[in-house]
């Protein structure tokens, strides 16, 4: 992400935005009000939202444990965030990730932005989800009635970031 | 000093969250730290902290090669990252 820098912006970076990394459930409808300023020109608002899968690796799954970097994992992801407005003409974005114990069908990210247009909407929602979950260190162990076992990061993750930077030159 | 910290699998299989080390000119680069620290333990920290895929960041950036570190420099090493 950091290389990016070198092409000049798009777009303005100085959108509103705000990412949190906490422990507490989050109400969907209150991060999307967020979003909302009032102003005539906001379109669309395209949001994501992850939530624990009670079958990991086939396995019933008791809960995770979702380890941060105090700090980085937060800056990691505001850095993501304003590359996704330096990209695309945003409005505003919303990030919030939870760390923590998690049980299965529990919340665990949300991303959400606004735009005048769906198309920017919609891909700025996937850039941020993409780098997010290739960058922003962040570690699940996850525990079965057998006992805990790190989640083993997945190739699939880091190309589908990739992807992005191909179209970005950077 | 150099605060030295360790997340995840890469903690939990060192046994050790973190450590300080007085920075020196034999600790000057991310490099001859991590040579220094893969000594420890008789050498069980190496079987870990050598892992291909190791992330190495140092002030809250991730860096790819080798970077001069100063002293109060916050260094940390991680597993490959698996949020969202």
């Amino acid at each position: 992400m950091a290389s990016s820098s070198a092409t000049t912006p798009a777009y303005s970076p100085s959108i509103r935005s705000l990412v949190t990394v906490q422990e507490a459930d989050f109400d969907i409808a209150e991060l999307q009000k967020w979003l909302l300023s009032g102003e005539a020109d906001e379109g669309a608002i395209t949001t994501f939202t992850g939530y624990v899968r009670a079958d990991k690796n086939g396995g019933d799954i008791l809960y995770m444990e979702l380890e941060q970097y105090p700090g980085m994992t937060q800056s990691s992801i505001e850095s993501i965030v304003a590359h996704a407005g330096e990209r695309w003409p945003l409005l505003a974005a919303r990030v919030v990730h939870r760390v923590g114990r998690l049980y299965p069908c529990d919340q665990i990210v949300w991303v959400g932005v606004s735009s005048s247009h769906r198309a920017d909407a919609f891909s700025a929602c996937e850039f941020i989800m993409d780098y997010l979950k290739a960058e922003a260190p962040l570690w699940k162990k996850v525990f079965n009635g057998l006992g805990g076992y790190w989640v083993e990061a997945k190739a699939s993750d880091s190309s589908r970031a990739g992807r992005w930077s191909s179209k970005h030159g950077k | 000093m150099l605060n030295i910290i360790f997340f995840a699998r890469v903690k939990e299989e060192l046994g050790c969250g973190g450590l300080q080390l007085e920075w020196s000119d034999t600790l000057s680069t991310l490099d001859a730290l991590q040579e220094h620290l893969c000594t420890r333990d008789n050498g069980r920290w190496g079987e870990i902290l050598t892992e291909p895929n190791i992330i190495r960041a140092v002030n809250q950036s991730v860096v790819v090669g080798d970077t001069p570190l100063n002293a109060n420099d916050e260094v940390a090493f991680f597993p490959p990252v698996t949020g969202g």
